[in-house]
């Protein structure tokens, strides 16, 4: 799913990238009471040369938030009581140490590693298969946050150009080659051997499920007409932060 | 950052003492003690958890939309909005209704709006939660002038909007009586809202609560102009460069896990983990009004046909750029958006019309004949409201009389769910006609 998502993107972006997102001025328009300031720096240092693509994919992301993903979320808040949802998301973190673990090995962050390591081990036996999270309440082990797109800005990548992806919103050319990456070893490691059940898809579907229902962030909720904007700013400010850290 | 918190929270712990040994205080009223006596902390960092009201966290509330003018096309960079948003909190018995209308660019379902509709919920009330008349929703969809700020017809705008929401659920709802509230702009807008129910009798308000309005449009807008300006390194023109850096600043405060919302509220939040200095404080508050300003500047512009910023004719859809021009609008203070593109627009519409008299149109002084004698209409404000100049709650007391209540700290709206404050709210409104 992950990979499709990644595919088509790709291609779509070969397709549509050659056009430009810039105002087009009428030649006989009077200039505006305020012009822009010319040599004022601008927030336009985040290189976006797929903006007319990535507005797209923001709008698609939109439309599959109102039609498909919070309808869902919603269904399944309803569906499931609280505690059975904070299982099943400690149950995915659970898994997804492996990915953070990774990670924190190949940015050489080995006390790091060590306490993802023991909380993989902790939540996986005394946890119930990750279902509680006892080593964050009982041992003080704190959730980690790694991947590849930070493992590549850990040894210098810079972010390349700014991507949003249908799905999974906010990206750049290094983040989805991490997240490409991630997802690579996910299946090569194949920790829950879907090479031998059909559970995949189900599992896939309940990520990301689950992934929409923890996120806050609504399309057009904070009410600007800047937000594609406001989001790349913040988007790559934070990707730069958690590299830092 | 702890040792400073741990010095608040011991000074706070003082404090409360203090309070406590004084009996006095414990007279007839529940003593009113708040922690920030820093009016910029108080704005900004609002009642801390401990000592706030207690609120239900979810009410069942029921989303609808309004269309005050259906026919209106909405330019394609605005492919996102679809009517007005709003919201019903119902009591499921026959109950008195309340309306509230949201502060400067805040929308009916931001936090401060939440907190008041859970607080009436709460006491009783059927709740409906209206967006501000400057968000961009409100402008595209909902105002005849496409152009806020000029308070009658914010007024007007507000009032249509109340009778289209009215008539979307009254088959649902059992009402007794109708009252209003509104916060910061909200409020001062709930004042001429009062005087035209006054006339036009569509609602017949029972009671009317004004919360920290400014009292006048121009003055308080300058002050919070002023508030980015007076820190921002490099003048004016640097604004976005120093948005850039408080934005980082602001992101590095934030958990791992959270992400980040684009709106003033986001700025609060964030800023609540910081240490309160106050230089830096009144710098947020003065940079969430600046990111509110350049959506209502921009949405005006778009809904003019441009001319301000955006080129007169300029085609935007929803795949254009709008960085160049966001910049732009947020290097433009809103006394500058006042004097070149509001005042002149309002003067075409009524010639002969002079600055300082627009000036002096928009505020409660205005219509204080009228709010002298309207026994139903309340104010809650703060003494050290930071929208208000040196005098400015002088001039509300002498308007308001014995119908004002004043406290001490708060500064602006950062005690609304504090329990003293809830509890005069909502007794305010449950006291049995005041007519």
């Amino acid at each position: 799913m992950k990979r499709i998502g990644v595919l088509s993107t790709v291609l779509i972006l070969l397709l549509l990238s050659a056009c430009s997102t810039a105002p087009r001025v009428p030649h006989n328009a009077p200039p505006p009471i305020r012009l822009p300031q010319i040599d004022g720096v601008t927030l336009n240092e985040i290189s976006d040369p797929f903006e007319r693509v990535n507005r797209f994919a923001y709008r698609c992301n939109r439309y599959l938030d109102d039609y498909l993903l919070l309808p869902l979320v919603r269904a399944y808040r309803f569906v499931l009581p609280d505690p059975v949802e904070q299982g099943v998301s400690n149950a995915l973190d659970n898994i997804g140490e492996i990915r953070i673990i990774t990670n924190e090995l190949l940015q050489l962050k080995f006390a790091k590693a060590e306490t993802s390591t023991s909380r993989l081990v902790i939540n996986s036996t005394i946890g119930l298969l990750g279902l509680w999270d006892p080593a964050a309440k009982h041992f003080n082990l704190r959730r980690q946050e790694e991947d590849f797109g930070q493992t590549l800005g850990h040894y210098g990548v810079g972010h390349g150009p700014y991507l949003v992806l249908p799905l999974f919103g906010p990206s750049n050319l290094r983040d989805t080659s991490g997240l490409t990456a991630d997802g690579l070893m996910f299946v090569t490691l194949d920790p829950l051997n879907f090479d031998h059940n059909e559970l995949d898809l189900a599992f896939y579907s309940l990520e990301t499920i689950d992934t929409r229902k923890r996120e806050s962030f609504r399309y057009f909720g904070s009410g600007s007409p800047f937000e594609y904007e406001l989001v790349r700013m913040i988007y790559t400010q934070q990707r730069d932060l958690k590299i830092s850290r | 950052m702890n040792r400073d918190r741990q010095t608040i929270w011991l000074a706070v712990l003082l404090l409360a003492l203090c309070c406590y040994g004084t009996p006095v205080l414990a007279a007839e009223e529940e003593p009113y003690f708040f922690p920030f006596v820093n009016p910029y902390a108080a704005t900004v960092m609002e009642t801390p958890q401990a000592f706030q009201a207690e609120v239900p966290t979810e009410v069942p509330v029921r989303n609808f939309s309004v269309q005050p003018y259906p026919q209106r096309t909405i330019p394609p960079v605005f492919w996102y909005l679809d009517g007005l948003p709003c919201t019903l909190a119902a009591q499921p018995q026959r109950a008195p209704l309340i309306f509230i209308v949201a502060g400067t660019g805040a929308r009916y379902n931001s936090p401060k709006m939440l907190n008041l509709q859970r607080v009436f919920y709460k006491a009783g009330f059927h709740v409906i939660s209206l967006s501000s008349p400057t968000t961009v929703e409100f402008i595209v969809t909902a105002s005849a002038a496409m152009m806020p700020g000029n308070l009658p017809d914010d007024a007007q705008d507000l009032y249509r909007v109340m009778q289209l929401a009215w008539e979307k659920v009254k088959g649902d709802i059992e009402v007794s009586r109708f009252n209003l509230t509104g916060y910061s702009l909200g409020a001062i807008q709930s004042a001429f809202v009062a005087q035209l129910d006054e006339r036009e009798k569509a609602f017949d308000f029972n009671k009317v609560l004004l919360v920290n309005p400014p009292a006048s449009l121009y003055s308080s807008v300058s002050r919070l102009d002023q508030m980015l300006l007076a820190d921002v390194p490099g003048g004016a023109g640097r604004v976005d460069l120093f948005v850039h850096n408080v934005m980082s600043k602001l992101a590095d405060t934030m958990e791992d896990s959270e992400t980040p919302e684009l709106s003033s509220e986001y700025i609060y939040r964030a800023a609540r983990r910081f240490p309160p200095r106050e230089d830096f404080l009144k710098t947020l508050v003065g940079l969430a009004f600046r990111l509110d300003s350049s959506n209502l500047m921009f949405a005006t512009d778009v809904m003019h046909g441009g001319g301000f910023v955006v080129p007169a004719g300029t085609p935007l859809t929803s795949s254009t750029s709008l960085q160049g021009y966001f910049s732009t609008y947020f290097d433009t203070g809103f006394v500058d958006y006042f004097h070149e593109y509001f005042f002149p627009y309002w003067q075409q519409r009524e010639p002969g019309l002079s600055e300082p008299q627009l000036i002096a149109r928009l505020s409660l002084k205005e219509i204080a004949p009228y709010l002298q004698q309207a026994a139903n209409i309340g104010l809650l404000h703060n003494e050290d409201d930071i929208i208000l100049a040196p005098g400015e709650i002088d001039t509300l007391r002498e308007i308001f009389g014995t119908r004002a209540k004043i406290y001490p700290t708060g500064g602006h709206c950062g005690n609304l769910n504090h329990p003293v404050v809830v509890r005069f709210m909502t007794d305010f409104f449950q006291q049995e006609d005041a007519r």
